[in-house]
Order: C-alpha cells, then structure tokens, then sequence
C-alpha cells in the first residue's frame, strides 16, 4: 500500500458507496414523498401545521427538547410504545413530510410525544408543565421554562391569559400576575398539534407477534 | 527528547534509529511546532470549558432547579454547548495536532507555509466559538451533531478544507517509499470528514431533505463522525505510539491492511442502526444493522494486531504515560466496537435504543478510547515540541487516574442506568385476561429508578474534571516555565529500575 493514487481511490470508494447508499438511494426512493388526500373528506394527510405551531416548532428546537423526547412510535410488539400510550400504529415515513424538520429524537428521558396532541392534555396543563413540571408531574426530571413566562404588573383588567390556580410558591403577589409569553403560547400550540392518527396504508398495525 | 542531540540520552530505547534521521525528526518537530502549539492550547481551552458544561448539565439531569432561571443555561442548550464544545473544540483541535505532527513526521517533510495553518487553525476556532456563542443564545439547529447555526458552519468548512489539504499536501511530497499504516488511516480522516460535513449540512440544513431522508442523511453523519474522523485518527495514533515507545515494529502489515479497508468499508453504513424501529426503509436499517455487525472484522484485527505488538511489553505500562494512556485507550477501543455492534443486534437495541445506555456507549468511544489516546499523543509530542519534559510526574498520575477512574464509573453506571431505564419502559407481562400489560405502567416511576445513576454520572464528571485541571496545570506549566538546560530525562510515573539513567525515554 505505498501507491498514493491507489489508496486515495479506495478511500474515496469507501465514503462515496455509503453515501451513495444511505443517502442518494434513500433520496430518490422516498425524498418526494407526498401528503395523502383522503377520499372522504378530501383533507391532505398529514395536515399542515399553523403558523403558530411552526412558531413553537422553532422554540422546541432553540430549547433542545429533542434530547430527552422522541417523536417516533415504534410499532406495536417491538418496544411497548403502544401499551405506554404513546400511539396505536407505528410511525410511518409519510408522518413527517409536512415538518420542515424532523425530530425524531434519540432519547426518552422523557415519553415519546409523537402523538401528545391527542392525550387529554389541555394548553392549561402544558404551559403550568412548562412553567415547573413539578406542579402537574411530581419527580419529573424535566428543566423548569420560567423564562417562557412573565410576572408583570397587573394594570387595568387582568390578563386572560394569566395563568390561575398555581401552587403558593408560583403564585405571583398580589397586584400582579404570570402570563405566558409568546413563545411558551406557540410551544404550547405546536405540542398539541402533534397528532398522527391517520391510518394511511403503509401504516397498518402489524398485529403483535405477528413480525418480530 | 528532540533537540538534534547525539548523546546517548537522546537515543530511544529499543530502535535505536540512526543520528542523521534523529536530527531530520527534530527539524520536522520544530516545523511542526507553531500550528501545533496553536491547536493544542486552543484544544485544553475547549477541553476545560466543555467540562463546565457537562458538569451543569449531568447535575441539572438529577436536579432539575439547579440553574433553572437563564435560558442558557436550560438543559438542552447546555448539553448541547458541552456536545460541541467537545467535538470541535477539543477533539478536532488534538486531532488536527496529532495529525498534522504525525503526518510531517512520517512523511518525512518539514512543515511549509505555517501562515496558512495559523490562518486556518484561528478562523476554526473562532468559528467554533461563534458555534457555541450561536448554541447558548437559542440558536441551535437541534440535528444531532450539527447543532452549530448556519451562519457558522461555513466558517468551519472553508478552515478545515485549508487544515485538511495542509495534511493532504505534506502527505504528497512524503519523502519515502513506504507509507506507513498511520499515514493511511490519517489521509483518509483528512478526506471523509470534509465530504460528509459537507453533504450533511447541505441536505439538512441549507436545503433540508424531506421527511425522515432527513434521519439516514443525519445519522450517515453523526456516526461517522466517530467512524471516519475520530476513529481513524484515533487508531492511527495508535498504530504510532505503541510501536514508537516499545520500540518494536506493528506484528502483522497484513493485518493492518486488513484491518484498515474493512473499516473503511463497514463503518459508513453502521449509522442506520441509530433508527432501528424507525420511520425508515427496513433495508436501509437492516443494511445497518449488517454493517455494524461486520464491523466486529476490523475491530478484532485491529486489536489482534495492537495486541500482540504490545505482548512482552506490558512492564512498560508501568513507566510510560504516553503508552499507559494508548493502552487505556487501545483497550477501550475494542471493547466499545464490540458493545456498538452488540447494541445493533434489533433484540438488544428493542431495549436499549432510547436510554442513557446510548449516552454512555458515545462517551466510551469518544473519551475512554479517543481523547485518552490524545492525552497519550500529547505526553509524547510535547516533549518534543517545546525541548522541555513535563513538569510534574505527579500531576500526570492523578490526570491518568482521575480520568480513568471517572470515565469508567461514567460508562458503568450509566449502561446499568439504561439497562433499568430500557428493560422497565419495555417489560410486558401477561395479564389475568390474556391481554399484554406493563410491568411498570407508571412512566414516572422509570424516570425516578434512573435518578441514582445520573447521580453516578455527575460524580464521575467530578473526578474527571479533576484529571482534567491536573492536566491543564502540568500543560500551561510546561509551555510557560523557561526551559531547564539540564533536565534532559524524560518525566516518567517510576524510575525503571534495569535502565540506567541515560537511556530512560
């Protein structure tokens, strides 16, 4: 192995096959997948988020959430995603189109929140969850956002949006109240925003035991 | 030992190599000298400021009030910042040193045009610094492994195509016939790293692939990261070290080319394994989870072949901290390979794909087997880079042991944590009514039976950082003392009983 050009082409073959594998063969087998119009009520699948919850998508990803939450179910008798509540089907590649980018995560510190829109979680419980997750989720590891949400003076007629019935150590004094910001608003939108329920073909539960 | 000293004290113990060559490697050396200062120094800086990150982040992981109230310092920007800090800080600083050393060294050139290399070595680092900078005020991409924003990145490429074509050229007026088995895997890590960083961040972050292509491009990436930059440079190190201070030639050439081109083979393709059961082509997964498998390969000839040029040379571990610290490192590098193909096996990775157990293997890789071959690198080059010996034997014994100690209950503690974290998420038993249910239904409870080894993890941080100011010491001591005329013997751990004085190295 004393020829340089020699060595330089093998060096070149070995990275360019699995990019040409992994990426490019991926990329033109799947890079244009497209959303799916469901015959009934003529709606596209998966649907396009709102502008707030893009909004949110972008503070999810300045805060780093992705690093103790997935967003991806796997399917049903690989894991227990289905049994933890997490999503009935796994998730398929056409979920995630619509997203500008993907968070699939690698980490559950915290539960897969693929599907968190659909739990009976209202705005009220995730912004109080943001503000300390000790006051809806006691012995969570999850970082308090505090910086999400502002004490301001109350002036005139209260906020509706302050949020109400804090525990004492949360609770602003008196004259003032905790409204949440912008951006703890727009994170709160693009969580329940995540559903993916739609059974689209590829994405038929594969019955338990039945491909393991 | 580097000045273009005749006496019998500069000569190595066991290859005994002739006056003239000595005297070329010293000219080589001190070509070398500036660019390599300059990554070095920059490297120790970002080595100590990545440990203040990580110290905040593990504590904040059992302790979630701990530094709760500025947004920078929020979990995931701080664990980020650390994760950054430590790949192109400090690993990508030592690993441009050790190669830029290594490769004028075994190319038997003269380092040329140091101003390119000052040039590019700054516009790295200040690139990495706006990186971080970018990271803690909220700018984050949150792709793992290439969180550093857009406005960055290029900064990066143009400075590391100079770096890397720096290596390439020296490479190409080499001097000899006879490449040496470091000089490929050097030459290849010079090459891989630009065209994946490249690729990954047009088609993720300049113009984003759609949907999960977005994952394979991702995951192409950040295992190869290790595979096709650390890890060459790290085995590469290796592969010089070992030999250099038993003085002795690598057992078997075959088995280093065997070695090298099923590595370069396999280990692109491993990344797939990082989406097992995901959103994903089942071939490409499976075609992953193959190549992670057949990496075994060059891991055991990897190791066949560094052990068995160690055999009947373990006493030295005794003395010298370069080798003891290649050792450690060498050691490490198997085992991790090994546990990484394992954890691609779909029956381990069901349990361990989301857990701490992932957290840990990336520090086995990238701290017990790659940066501790740095800090082994780094005992030897600085000797002969500054013609000074290292102040404090001391001081390298507590770096050594600190680090090892700590990096291992790191990986320990936390893979028994992911171990308990996977097998509780997962664990299913049958009900009374046939029906599938959960051992432990509660999510909560999994997070709270973690809590004790992130706790681990936080005191292995301690202990680590404590090897680490005692490397940091030992180092800016050496660069800033004047240099002592008459200390010529090298610092070693013990004085070898059977070596008289003059021939210690």
């Amino acid at each position: 192995m004393n020829k340089g050009p020699l060595l330089f082409l093998g060096i070149f073959l070995a990275v360019a096959l699995s990019w040409t594998g992994i990426v490019l063969v991926n990329q033109i087998q799947y890079g244009s997948l497209t959303p799916i119009i469901d015959n009934e009520t003529g709606t596209a699948f998966p649907q396009v988020m709102s502008g707030q919850a893009k909004q949110g998508q972008l503070v999810y990803q300045s805060l780093g959430c992705v690093y103790c939450h997935s967003q991806q179910v796997r399917r049903p008798g690989f894991g227990a995603d289905d049994l933890r509540g997490w999503g009935d089907r796994q998730s398929v590649a056409r979920d995630y189109v619509q997203q500008g980018r993907v968070f699939l995560g690698t980490m559950r510190t915290g539960p897969d929140l693929m599907n968190v829109g659909a739990r009976p979680l209202n705005a009220e419980w995730h912004l109080k969850h943001l503000l300390d997750p000790q006051i809806t989720s006691p012995g969570s590891l999850m970082p308090p956002f505090p910086f999400l949400f502002e004490t301001r003076k109350i002036v005139g007629q209260p906020s509706p949006k302050a949020l109400q019935g804090l525990p004492p150590a949360h609770t602003p004094p008196p004259g003032y109240e905790l409204v949440p910001t912008p951006r703890a608003e727009a994170l709160v939108a693009y969580l329940m925003s995540l559903k993916h329920e739609y059974d689209y073909p590829e994405a038929k539960p594969v019955a338990v035991g039945g491909a393991k | 030992m580097s000045s273009p000293d005749t006496s019998p004290a500069a000569v190595e113990p066991g290859a005994p190599e002739k006056t003239a060559e000595r005297a070329l490697l010293s000219a080589i050396d001190a070509s070398t000298r500036g660019p390599v200062f300059l990554f070095l120094v920059t490297a120790v800086l970002w080595l100590l400021g990545g440990t203040v990150f990580a110290l905040v982040a593990s504590i904040k992981l059992h302790n979630p009030p701990f530094l709760a109230q500025q947004e920078w310092l929020s979990f995931g920007v701080i664990r980020t910042a650390h994760l950054n800090s430590m790949i192109f800080g400090w690993a990508t600083n030592a690993g441009f040193a050790v190669t830029i050393w290594l490769m004028a060294r075994l190319s038997r050139v003269r380092l040329q045009h140091l101003g390119i290399l000052y040039v590019a070595g700054a516009v790295w680092n200040a690139g990495v610094a706006l990186g971080i900078f970018g990271i803690l005020r909220g700018d984050s991409t949150s792709v793992e492994w290439l969180e550093i924003p857009p406005y960055a990145t290029p900064i990066l490429f143009v400075a590391y195509a100079l770096i890397g074509v720096w290596g390439v050229v020296n490479f190409r007026y080499r001097q000899r016939g006879h490449v040496y088995v470091t000089q490929w895997y050097l030459l290849a890590a010079l090459f891989w790293f630009p065209w994946i960083y490249s690729a990954a961040q047009i088609m993720l972050i300049f113009v984003p692939a759609r949907g999960t292509v977005q994952s394979l491009v991702n995951w192409w990436f950040a295992h190869n990261v290790l595979g096709l930059w650390f890890t060459p440079i790290g085995v590469g190190a290796i592969y010089y070290f070992i030999p250099k201070v038993l003085g002795r030639p690598i057992h078997s050439y075959y088995l280093s080319i065997l070695g090298f081109w099923s590595l370069a083979f396999f280990y692109n393709w491993a990344g797939v394994h990082h989406l097992i059961g995901g959103p994903v082509p089942a071939w490409a997964i499976s075609a992953g989870v193959v190549a992670s498998l057949l990496m075994v390969i060059p891991v055991v000839v990897i190791g066949i072949n560094h052990h068995m040029t160690m055999k009947g040379g373990f006493s030295q571990l005794r003395y010298s901290p370069t080798l003891r610290f290649m050792f450690f490192g060498g050691v490490n590098y198997t085992l991790v390979s090994l546990l990484g193909s394992a954890m691609a096996v779909r029956s381990f990775n069901e349990i361990v794909h989301f857990t701490h157990f992932t957290v840990a293997h990336a520090h086995h890789g990238l701290y017990a087997f790659f940066t501790m071959v740095m800090f082994g690198s780094i005992y030897y080059m600085m000797p002969r880079l500054t013609l000074r010996e290292w102040p404090s034997a001391k001081l390298i014994s507590v770096h050594f042991w600190f680090t090892a100690a700590g990096v291992t209950l790191y990986v320990v503690g936390l893979s028994i944590g992911g171990l308990v974290q996977g097998w509780e998420m997962i664990a299913t038993t049958k009900g009374a009514d046939g029906e599938l249910a959960l051992k432990v239904p509660l999510f909560m409870q999994v997070v709270r039976d973690t809590v004790p080894y992130l706790v681990s993890r936080s005191l292995s941080g301690m202990l680590i950082t404590v090897g680490h100011i005692a490397f940091a010491v030992n180092f800016g001591w050496m660069m800033l003392r004047p240099r002592a005329i008459g200390a010529t013997a090298p610092t070693l751990f013990h004085t070898p009983p059977a070596m008289p004085l003059e021939h210690r190295a």
